[in-house]
């Protein structure tokens, strides 16, 4: 499997550290609402299908992405920095490059 | 009737040359309603019905399978048996299960070959040695049969493992439960399905359930690719898709991620190891099949999927483990691979419950566990099922212990499901 | 030359003689043989032992799906089991052995099981050994007695222990289009993309590209078609846009396009050359790959087909063609299809008589008759083979009328004399790489085969792969999909002019016949029809069950060659077509591949080392180093004659008296920099950390999201916005990439960077009531007084001319420092720090006189923190600030986590004064029988030279409240039970005066 990081380029899975579904949302920090934190620490989108995942790239410029991934056929649809405003530097520079 | 089998009827088909074998269950059409559903005919679900049949008279059962019966983890896996955890929660369980097993063969009357062989897992450190103390302690004292071992007599009972002190990772000792081993795990599955049948359960494969029947809240029913079918009590047991059927039931989030787990074998050998061996400093398992084949495996490949296909990274990695204790295997051949979905859980436990709904029963969550636990777990979730309770077996094992903070983590790793 | 050679042809050189041992006998070929074709060329027929019956066999193959000719090649002790014959390339000293039999393959006393023939039919191993339900032999005992005996009869070859001196290698490789097999499709495939300017790689499993062409009589443009293949790949040789890889069988399929190949580089090699691997394991990811993987020939099913000199109709062309080497004198051929005609005329060729052809087809095309006519060969239109006969080699075949309609057989049958009988069932692509891609094959009922579906992933098919059998249509395909994988528009091109025989390519739907006697399917493990219609009665009725439950296609070939006709007799049993019983997916590998290829470079060195900058004076000067994940740390400084113990116990002690000196590099140190990295510091840890003055650290706890404790460490200001935190060794990678998560994805607004600089750093925690004076000795730039240095102040100087960073804070409890340098200068300042503190009576110490003192101070580690303990149960909620939130905060309160019955970390000291042992329980009453009633466990323990006791740390249920009671250690592992005594954790200086100072 490969992962198009876009400060990196495509890369190989094994340069990547799975983080897990990414439709939690943690609650505020000084939030009361146990349900919240409760959903956001345990439970998980498990979709058959498209799945909005955050992966490191540990082995490499070690950014978090947010990966659109089906988890039935594995193929990746989209990948972007999570970091929205790191986002938009790197990928300027990504440009540069090519 | 039902041909018992023995080593007197095999003759007896033999000498009338194998033409009086009856089928090992029947393929019934689904009746309009059950007692009973139980989603997922794979070890579990078949375990159930079996159980719900034979210790709670419970006969009006269908099991419904999408596919063909046990074409799920119970055929995927890497056959291990065991009861060698660390928390008592998981011991008393999987020692339940064990004393299943030992019985089991007979009371299918169908060969699981489970033998008992032993499981070994090294350990490389003194420190992770006095890890190893610990959870075998922690079996002692709960009655399960352990023992700590040498060097020298792993050496003797694994003359192929490197123990030289020049390995990258020595091994200083071990930890060995001896009533652990390994059975044939299609058999399994197979047995659980004849012995449920014989009590009068209705299997029924290439059945894939599309929703559920509802009352309010309450579930009634499912509708299946062979039309609606009502029960009184819907139990789900299908380890590996759980998110997927969880949600026919607009349940979206649950304490689970499915991962790929993949698992090898080896051309066929002469034997080579008598026991289960596992590796302390990575994750790895290995064990030699009656066929002569080695099974082994490794970690999980990490992300989420439901494809039973894995990829590259995993593969080097535990063929990697299996030469640094076996360099003589070098020249040996994988012959195959392949690829099961495990419900990882946010503990590494499984959950066996009654719910989340009403009318509704739930068993998953068996992330690597799941083989060596069919026994009990049909055992336990029958019971559940018939009495509306969990049995103090499962009670531990419940959907909100999560948010409760009563957590089993066996491996202390936390809500990441990945690293259990 | 044997009577078996012929005179010329083939990719052998007769003017090199090879010789080799098989089963001790010595033998010669010629290179370009392979083990099989030596053999044969030899007049050996007998090439190995059935798995389950034990029945002697011959060559089925000439190929990779060879299921009966299984050796183990030796190479001194090492031992390579289940290798086909016909994979193996012979070469001067090749030592080979045949497998599974006792005492020899000629005389198998296994042979008997035969006998057993209906009795060990499909699935008898699940209706008998249950065994008796009491005495000696009950529960699984007495299955395990019998699993003994059938564990030896079973299996293959031996694998051996010794270490395979070999090396493997891993290539990691990219390319726009890899070409799989180098038949004239892959060649064309090749060429047409290279031509376009891509890079191209080209992969073949035989050492000689062609294919096909190497053997199928054909001319291409006027030239044999052997020379065609080889001037084509004449082109390719130089050109550095393509690579070629013989002996490379691409086995994975795997996402995203990335395929994984085995190159056998030396293994037909008497010696490897200097520094060549034995294999090369190849990871390539192809932008685009050209299946050419071409198509297996099937056998027919009927009563003897396993007889050794029963063989696959190509196979016979290719031992012909490509070997020089007949199979047998009187040749018979058995088929549904017009290929094996080709056969019989090549046969005839190449100087054998070919007796007969039985096709069970009634009507045969004017063509064919022909070629029989051609090949002098009797024609038996509407027949087919029902016997054969012969012991270890074939005598002859029976011939009956067969009607392949009804598959009823009339009339007598006619013994005819022949040494060889070659059968065709028809050809099976060999789709197996496309189905890995996650493909599902489609039906065709013309071909009687199963034909790649539409691409999932990138790939393109080319010829007998997609069912195009004729060789014209795999070179235009050939050219069709390379152009195409590189984007090209295909443009038309002139037809190569192609000379070969006429061959109709759709085959008679007849997959067996049925008659009296033995009839294998699966040759390899012996599953005959009749385990497949038994199958079929006890209700194993779906592909997956039928492979499950007979073993049908799960031999060391995969079932290549029997898939289909199990299939098929499936499918007349159920009386449905076959697409309808389905096909079970091809996983990888598409053939066995060496384990020590996929280890490659990590054989022998599975994980990096870590050592840290001062570790060569560590083995210089006497430690014993201990393995603590990929770290390497002094384990004891041992004099001589000095036990484990007795070491630990004198560098404690002289630590407590004078002063030691301890390598700390291998704690994690993160830079945590920026603006915002003190408010970031106040979530991460439980404590506060924007209150610490710059030149001052501070212990810090770190509790996971779900609230139970994480890490701790301590942590330095060294600027307003400048942290350097420290963490544990063995939690360093992951408290970094906990923070970075934090950073990335939660909170992304915080202006702070982080930084791994554990490797950056030496570290030396230098302690002891001498520690100040050693420092002050060697220190230049600043004083280390206590009013510089105060407990947990930072100072920055230099010792011996290397600015280092000192902070005074201590894990031993005593006045202790730790003294950081950039790691290059690690062991001069080491060095520098060991000699300033010689007056002093400094000893250097290792992890267990660390561990002895941290556990005299009750201070906890990993064996504390193992991922199920919280604050409270560690005595830590003195620093669980409630000013603010922190990660964790929220959900450090829940039920489960505040129970009462929770461990908690307690002091036990031996009462019986033994020592006590790691992982021992902790029980309030002994019960040595039957141990129970475990109230915890000890996670540490050490004799304490500061106490004069053996003492321990452990987590026991409720353990505050047990301080002063007594309790028991109960291992029952290692038979120690005594008595305890449960105390704080503090067991030594509790106040804390001598660190103070």
């Amino acid at each position: 499997m490969l992962i198009t990081c876009p400060y990196c380029g495509p890369r190989d899975v094994i340069e990547f550290t799975y983080q897990g579904d990414g439709n939690r949302e943690r609650p505020d920090p000084a939030s009361q609402n146990f349900e919240a934190w409760n959903a956001y620490v345990y439970d998980r989108l498990n979709p058959a299908g498209d799945h909005n995942e955050i992966w490191q790239h540990s082995g490499g410029c070690r950014t978090h992405l947010r990966v659109v991934r089906n988890t039935l056929t594995h193929e990746i649809s989209s990948v972007a920095f999570v970091r929205g405003d790191h986002a938009s530097g790197a990928r300027r520079k990504a440009e540069d490059r090519s | 009737m039902m041909a018992e089998y023995s080593a007197f009827s095999l003759l007896a088909n033999a000498l009338k040359g194998n033409k009086d074998w009856k089928p090992a269950w029947r393929k019934p059409d689904p009746k309009a309603s059950y007692d009973v559903i139980i989603i997922g005919g794979g070890g579990h679900g078949l375990a159930t019905a079996y159980y719900l049949a034979k210790e709670h008279g419970i006969t009006n059962v269908a099991v419904l399978e999408k596919g063909w019966l046990g074409s799920g983890n119970v055929g995927r896996n890497t056959t291990a048996v065991r009861s060698n955890y660390l928390l008592p929660a998981n011991t008393r369980f999987y020692e339940h299960s064990m004393k299943l097993w030992e019985g089991l063969s007979h009371e299918l009357n169908y060969n699981v070959m489970f033998s008992q062989r032993g499981c070994l897992n090294l350990a490389h450190t003194p420190a992770q040695f006095d890890d190893y103390a610990r959870r075998g302690n922690a079996m002692r004292h709960l009655g399960v049969d352990a023992e700590l071992m040498t060097p020298a007599e792993i050496k003797r009972l694994v003359p192929a493992l490197d123990i030289s002190s020049d390995a990258r990772f020595p091994v200083v000792g071990g930890l060995m439960q001896r009533r652990a081993g390994t059975a044939r795990h299609d058999a399994v599955a197979w047995g659980y399905a004849r012995g449920a049948d014989r009590r009068g359960v209705d299997i029924i494969e290439n059945c894939e359930v599309t929703g559920f029947l509802r009352d309010g809240d309450r579930i009634t029913g499912v509708t299946t690719s062979r039309g609606d079918i009502r029960a009184k009590k819907v139990a789900i047991a299908v380890a590996g898709s759980t998110g997927r059927v969880m949600q026919l039931a607009g349940i979206e989030t649950m304490p689970i991620e499915s991962h790929v787990l993949q698992a090898f074998v080896t051309e066929s050998l002469k034997p080579f190891i008598d026991t289960v061996v596992t590796f302390g400093m990575g994750h790895f398992y290995m064990s030699q099949s009656d066929k002569g084949g080695l099974v082994y495996g490794g970690d999980i490949d990490g992300y989420n999927s439901y494809a039973q296909r894995g990829n590259l990274p995993i593969v080097d990695e535990v063929m990697s483990e299996m030469l640094a204790l076996f360099p003589g295997l070098a020249r040996v051949r994988m012959l195959r691979s392949w690829g099961g979905v495990c419900d990882m859980s946010m503990d590494g436990s499984p959950i066996i419950t009654a719910g989340p709904l009403p009318g509704m029963y739930l068993n998953c969550g068996w992330c690597y566990g799941g083989f060596k636990a069919t026994p009990a777990s049909g055992w336990c979730f029958a019971w559940t099922i018939a009495k509306d309770e969990p049995h103090d077996f499962n009670a531990p094992f419940t959907l909100d212990r999560f948010h409760r903070g009563l957590v089993i983590d066996d491996k202390g790793q936390g809500a990441n499901p990945r690293l259990h | 030359m044997s009577p078996r050679r012929t005179h010329t042809g083939g990719r052998i050189d007769r003017l090199k003689t090879i010789r080799f041992t098989f089963d001790g006998v010595a033998y010669t070929g010629h290179a370009g043989d392979t083990l099989a074709s030596a053999l044969l060329a030899n007049g050996v027929t007998l090439f190995g032992r059935s798995f389950k019956y034990h029945r002697p066999r011959g060559l089925l193959t000439a190929g990779v799906e060879e299921p009966n000719a299984l050796v183990t090649v030796l190479k001194g002790e090492v031992r390579e089991p289940n290798i086909p014959a016909t994979m193996v390339e012979i070469h001067d000293g090749l030592v080979a052995v045949s497998q599974n039999r006792f005492p020899s393959l000629a005389w198998d006393v296994n042979a008997v099981n035969q006998l057993g023939g209906k009795i060990l039919s499909a699935g008898f191993y699940y209706k008998t050994f249950m065994g008796p339900v009491f005495g000696p032999l009950k529960g699984t005992r007495f299955w395990m007695f019998c699993e003994h005996f059938i564990r030896r009869a079973a299996g293959l070859g031996s694998a051996g222990s010794a270490k395979d001196p070999a090396r493997y290698e891993r290539m990691n490789a990219f390319c726009d289009v890899l070409v799989v097999g180098a038949g004239p499709a892959g060649l064309m495939a090749a060429k047409a993309a290279a031509d376009q300017g891509a890079r191209v790689m080209l992969a073949d499993l035989e050492p000689r590209f062609g294919g096909s062409a190497n053997w199928s009589d054909e001319t291409i443009d006027g030239v044999p078609a052997a020379d065609w293949a080889r001037r084509t790949v004449a082109q390719f040789e130089g050109r550095d846009n393509i690579r070629l890889l013989p002996r490379t069988t691409v086995w994975g399929y795997y996402d995203n396009n990335t395929l994984a190949a085995l190159e056998r580089v030396s293994d037909h090699k008497e010696q490897p050359a200097k520094g060549e691997p034995r294999h090369r394991y190849w990871a390539i990811r192809a932008k685009s790959v050209v299946l050419a993987t071409g198509a297996f020939e099937r056998p027919l099913v009927f009563p003897g087909n396993d007889r050794p000199g029963v063989m696959l109709a190509h196979a016979a062309e290719r031992y012909a063609n490509e070997f020089g080497v007949l199979p047998g004198e009187r040749i018979a051929l058995f088929t549904n299809n017009d290929s094996a005609y080709r056969t019989a005329v090549a046969l005839k060729k190449a100087g054998a008589a070919v007796v007969a052809i039985a096709d069970v087809r009634p009507e045969l095309s004017a063509e064919m008759r022909k070629l029989a006519t051609e090949a002098e060969a009797e024609i038996f239109a509407g027949h087919a083979i029902v016997a054969t006969e012969g012991g270890k080699a074939l005598s002859g075949v029976k011939v009956q009328r067969f009607d392949m309609v009804t598959g009823a057989l009339s009339g007598d049958a006619r013994s005819i004399h022949a040494d060889c009988l070659l059968m065709s069932g028809g050809w099976s692509p060999t789709i197996h790489l496309a189905s890995q891609a996650g493909a599902k094959a489609e039906w065709n009922e013309a071909l009687q085969a199963f034909l790649p579906p539409k691409p999932t992933q990138k790939w393109a098919g080319a010829g007998a792969f997609n069912g195009h059998f004729r060789t014209l249509e795999a070179i235009l395909d050939g050219r069709n999909a390379g152009l195409s994988a590189v984007g090209a528009t295909v443009t038309p091109m002139a037809y190569p002019s192609i000379e070969s025989l006429p061959c109709d390519p759709s085959p008679a739907p007849v997959f067996e016949i049925r008659a009296k006697g033995k009839s294998f399917v699966d040759f390899q493990h012996d599953v005959t029809a009749d385990d497949v219609r038994l199958a079929h009665r006890e209700g194993f009725v779906s592909v997956e069950h039928l492979k499950r439950y007979t073993t049908l296609g799960m031999a060391t070939d995969q079932g290549k060659s029997s898939n289909i006709p199990g299939l098929a007799i499936m499918a007349e049993a159920l009386g449905k077509p076959i697409p309808e019983v389905g096909t079970t997916r091809f996983r990888p590998p598409f053939a066995p591949v060496s384990i020590g290829s996929l280890a490659a470079e990590r054989f022998g060195d599975l994980k990096p080392d870590r050592l840290t900058p001062m570790h060569d004076w560590h083995v210089d000067n006497g430690a014993t180093m201990y393995s603590a994940g990929l770290w390497y740390r002094p384990m004891i400084y041992g004099l001589a004659g000095e036990t484990v113990e007795q070491a630990y116990v004198r560098e404690a002690k002289a630590t407590r008296e004078s002063a030691g000196i301890v390598d700390v590099s291998t704690l994690g140190k993160i830079a945590v920099q920026g603006p915002d990295a003190a408010a970031f510091l106040d979530r991460v840890y439980t404590n506060m950390f924007s209150t610490l003055a710059v030149g001052k650290a501070r212990y810090g706890l770190m509790l996971r999201e779900d609230g139970f404790a994480f890490d701790d460490g301590t942590t330095w200001r060294l600027g307003e916005q400048d942290f350097l935190m420290t963490t544990t060794t063995a939690n360093a990678g992951k408290v970094m990439q906990h923070l970075e998560y934090f950073l990335d994805v939660i909170w992304p607004e915080l202006k702070v960077h982080v930084t791994s600089v554990t490797d950056e750093w030496a570290g030396a925690a230098i302690g002891g009531p001498k520690a100040r004076q050693i420092l002050a000795a060697c220190v230049t730039g600043t004083a280390v007084d206590d009013a510089t240095l105060p407990f947990m102040g930072i100072v920055r100087g230099e010792i011996a001319d290397v600015p280092v960073m000192i902070c005074r804070l201590s894990f031993s409890g005593e006045m202790a420092f730790e003294v950081y340098c950039g790691a290059g200068h690690g062991t001069h300042v080491w060095e520098a720090l060991i000699e300033a503190g010689k007056p002093f009576g400094l000893v250097a110490y290792g992890l267990e006189a660390l561990g002895t003192m941290r556990i005299e101070k009750g201070h906890v580690t990993g064996a504390e923190i193992d991922g199920r303990t919280t604050a409270r149960d560690l005595h830590l909620d003195w620093m669980l600030s409630k000013k603010k939130p922190f990660i964790g905060s929220a959900m450090m309160d829940r039920e489960g986590l505040i129970a009462a019955d929770r461990l908690e970390l307690v002091g036990l000291i031996s009462l019986d004064n033994r020592p006590l042992n790691g992982g021992a329980h902790i029980v309030e009453e002994v019960d040595e029988a039957n141990p129970h009633g475990s109230i915890g466990h000890i996670t540490a323990c050490c004799y304490s030279p500061a106490l004069g006791k053996h003492i321990a740390l452990a987590l026991v249920k409720g353990g505050k409240a047990r301080h002063g009671t007594r309790a028991h250690v109960s291992d029952p592992l290692r038979n120690r039970f005594g008595p305890v005594e449960i105390v704080s954790n503090h067991f030594y200086d509790p106040e804390g005066t001598r660190m103070h100072g």
